[in-house]
């Protein structure tokens, strides 16, 4: 097999909670993350879906160092860069870039589309002289679906799909091998949503792009992924490509998830029968014994609450870490 | 003065004086709220009329850009003045009219009252506060508990709202919570005092589905009470079929399409709606198609056109579309669409 871009392997991160208002002491600690491995492709779109603070995000910002994990190895293009510090990371950092869910505070209000644009050029000494410069920035914003003769408006004259086109573009300008695009289109309404997609799919098809693409909206991330995690309490609790986790969903977590999803149709919505999973959403700082979804598992029996299921295969690339499919 | 609107209670004039039609909780009438730009003045909401009745769940959708947060903060009085202005119209809450309410009995109102759940979070939470105090805050402010009181109230609420951890969540800083999190942080703000009136502006974009199930099965089950009533600002259909009773669809500033929920999704009459629907990926839909967005751009607010502002991107667009604005009519029961080929 060839090497994968991107090789996260147990990684953990985990955040301090302190207690007092002048002499703070650490309290406890929030498992954001807590031993989380997977390989992403080159080209390849891996979705990241799971409960709200289960840790997707900060999964993100670690993959790409943004921030710095507890432990854990994460390696892109074969150089392990988990314990790189930030001067060590500056030359890698132009191939692995970042689109936020925010297109309104992510961009500088008082810059023009230009210099938004080009400033990773500029930090990373890229950015030629004038007119190759400007020329660049034309193709970046061509490549996003916006007309270059906005080059010279600012952020607010813009729609907010189209912000989130500016996001991406600026993310481009470096020619990046992978994006983590964390919630990029859930705060963009349906029809420029679609249009967003279909920026990322058509660059992805261009460029040959990976994305590590985290996302609320199952329909969005089933139509853009070839493999997709699902992740709870700091775990991937499933791992498989896209059609099988929708058409047999292994986990009774990714179970419960597909089954939450509304359809934009009141009538089958009246018709249904509502299954959500009940009871409290489980301490991150103080996870469960055994597995820890087994708090709110239907199907949980004795053994779910002793041991701890590991993340194990079950052959044409699916993995699922719980009891009612692991060998005997 | 919080004593300044009273609403009538349904029950307590059940009986004798039933069968009168009940009075809407909320009722928006012709209401035009503009902006100062430096591309010239825009019209953000344009003469927008609905009501909300007692126990309903109202859905606003529309494009990006439309006027759906704008509606809310004019109902509200938080449009921010300059550049901002309502220039026309009334908002009847429980048949009397915000916009002649003082600056003061206004603020007695929100977040007691009427409570709004901001779009976006992170700008609505004061980052040196924890958590659990600016939850409290309405609750010491308009029911005048003590703050031990309305401490305690508070890590009640963010449980309510699923935070697990409530003791330590509830001494944290918004900085340290994820996304969602500080999403379900400004619902529980929103709830503190029991409102009669929620308006909640994309309130589950951050969270995920099982979550924003319990999330809104919790703000639709408060709109049923025999007081209250709810505002979903969603572009999510999804939510909007689960959760709505009637939709009310926007457009550059103005209602295009307003409708019972079922009867917008089973025949959707305005192009916008319809371009709306087709948009939607589903979860059972054709991974290898594209999606399908409504072609161009949506509209200069500063520079409408003089006919319909869908015209441009309308598949079905004649002449006569460019000619003059089309009005909201009547196309059948409780159905309202404004657009010259519907009648
Ligand atoms: N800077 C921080 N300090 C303390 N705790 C943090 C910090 N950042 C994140 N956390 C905690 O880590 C956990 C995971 O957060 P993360 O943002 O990764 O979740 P998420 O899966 O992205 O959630 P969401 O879907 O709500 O965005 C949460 O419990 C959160 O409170
Ligand atoms: N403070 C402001 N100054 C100038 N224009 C404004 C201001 N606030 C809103 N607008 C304009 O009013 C219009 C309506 O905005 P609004 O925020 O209501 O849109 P929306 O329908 O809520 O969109 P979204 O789905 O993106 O939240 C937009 O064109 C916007 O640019
Ligand atoms: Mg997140
Ligand atoms: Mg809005």
């Amino acid at each position: 097999m060839t090497q994968p871009l991107l090789r996260v392997d147990n990684l953990k991160v985990h955040f301090p909670v302190f207690k007092g208002a002048v002499f703070q002491h650490e309290v406890a600690t929030v498992r954001a993350v807590d031993g989380v491995s997977f390989t992403l492709a080159r080209g390849e779109t891996l979705g990241l879906v799971g409960e709200s603070g289960c840790g997707k995000s900060t999964t993100g910002l670690a993959a790409i160092r943004m921030l710095t994990p507890t432990s854990g190895r994460i390696e892109f293009e074969g150089q392990d860069i988990s314990t790189l510090d930030k001067t060590q990371m500056q030359p890698l950092r132009r191939r692995m870039q970042m689109v936020y869910q925010d297109p309104y505070g992510s961009l500088n209000p008082r810059m023009k589309v230009r210099d938004i644009i080009s400033e990773p050029l500029e930090v990373h000494g890229l950015a030629g002289e004038r007119r190759a410069r400007a020329e660049k920035i034309a193709q970046l914003m061509q490549a996003v679906g916006l007309l270059p003769d906005m080059a010279d408006r600012y952020p607010h004259e813009f729609s907010g799909g189209q912000r989130q086109r500016i996001g991406i573009a600026r993310a481009l300008a470096l020619e990046p091998s992978l994006i983590v695009c964390d919630e990029p289109v859930s705060a963009l309404d349906v029809s420029i949503q679609a249009q967003v997609v279909n920026v990322f799919v058509d660059l992805q098809q261009r460029l040959g792009l990976a994305y590590l693409f985290i996302a609320h909206d199952l329909a969005v991330v089933r139509h853009v992924s070839n493999r997709i995690a699902v992740m709870y309490l700091g775990r991937i609790v499933e791992i498989a490509p896209r059609d099988e986790i929708y058409r047999t969903p292994l986990h009774p977590y990714t179970q419960a998830l597909l089954a939450a999803v509304p359809v934009a149709d009141p009538e089958v919505e009246r018709a249904r029968k509502r299954v959500t999973i009940s009871g409290e959403i489980p301490s991150a700082m103080n996870p469960p014994s055994g597995c820890r979804f087994h708090t709110r598992c239907p199907h949980a029996f004795a053994r779910c609450r002793t041991d701890d299921p590991p993340l194990v295969g079950m052959g044409s690339g699916r993995a699922a870490a719980c009891h009612l499919h692991a060998a005997p | 003065m919080t004593q300044a609107v009273t609403i009538e209670s349904p029950t307590a004039t059940e009986g004798a004086t039933a069968r009168i039609a009940p009075q809407p909780l909320l009722s928006v009438r012709g209401l035009t709220t503009r902006f100062r730009t430096e591309r010239g003045t825009v019209a953000a909401v344009d003469d927008v009329s609905f009501d909300v009745a007692v126990g309903e769940t109202l859905a606003i959708v529309g494009e990006s850009g439309s006027g759906k947060s704008v509606t809310a903060l004019s109902i509200l009085r938080l449009i921010p003045d300059p550049p901002g202005r309502i220039e026309r119209g009334q908002i009847l809450f429980g048949g009397q009219d915000l916009l002649k309410l003082t600056d003061a009995e206004m603020r007695g109102l929100r977040g007691n009252r009427i409570a709004m759940i901001f779009q976006e979070p992170m700008s609505s939470l004061n980052p040196a506060l924890t958590v659990g105090m600016q939850v409290g805050e309405p609750i010491n402010q308009h029911r005048r508990m003590p703050w031990s009181g309305a401490l305690a109230k508070a890590r009640e609420l963010l449980g309510a709202v699923r935070m697990s951890d409530v003791e330590a969540r509830a001494r944290a800083y918004p900085h340290q919570f994820s996304g969602g999190m500080r999403q379900r942080a400004m619902i529980a703000m929103a709830l503190a005092c029991e409102p009669q009136l929620i308006i909640a502006d994309e309130p589950t974009t951050a969270l995920d589905v099982t979550v924003q199930a319990q999330i809104l099965d919790l703000l639709k089950d408060l709109a049923q009470g025999v007081h209250s009533a709810l505002i979903l600002i969603t572009h999510d259909l999804g939510v909007v079929a689960r959760y709505a009773d009637r939709v009310v669809v926007m457009y550059a500033g103005r209602v295009v399409e307003s409708a019972p929920a079922r009867q917008l999704y089973a025949q959707p009459r305005h192009p916008y709606t319809r371009g709306l629907m087709a948009s939607v990926p589903r979860l059972d839909g054709d991974t290898g198609k594209r999606l399908v967005p409504i072609e161009g751009q949506p509209p200069n607010l500063a520079a409408l056109p003089v006919g319909c502002a869908f015209a441009a991107r309308c598949p079905q667009a004649v002449d006569a579309c460019r000619s003059a604005r089309p009005p909201l009519r009547e196309i059948g029961p409780q159905h309202q669409v404004a657009c010259i080929l519907e009648s």
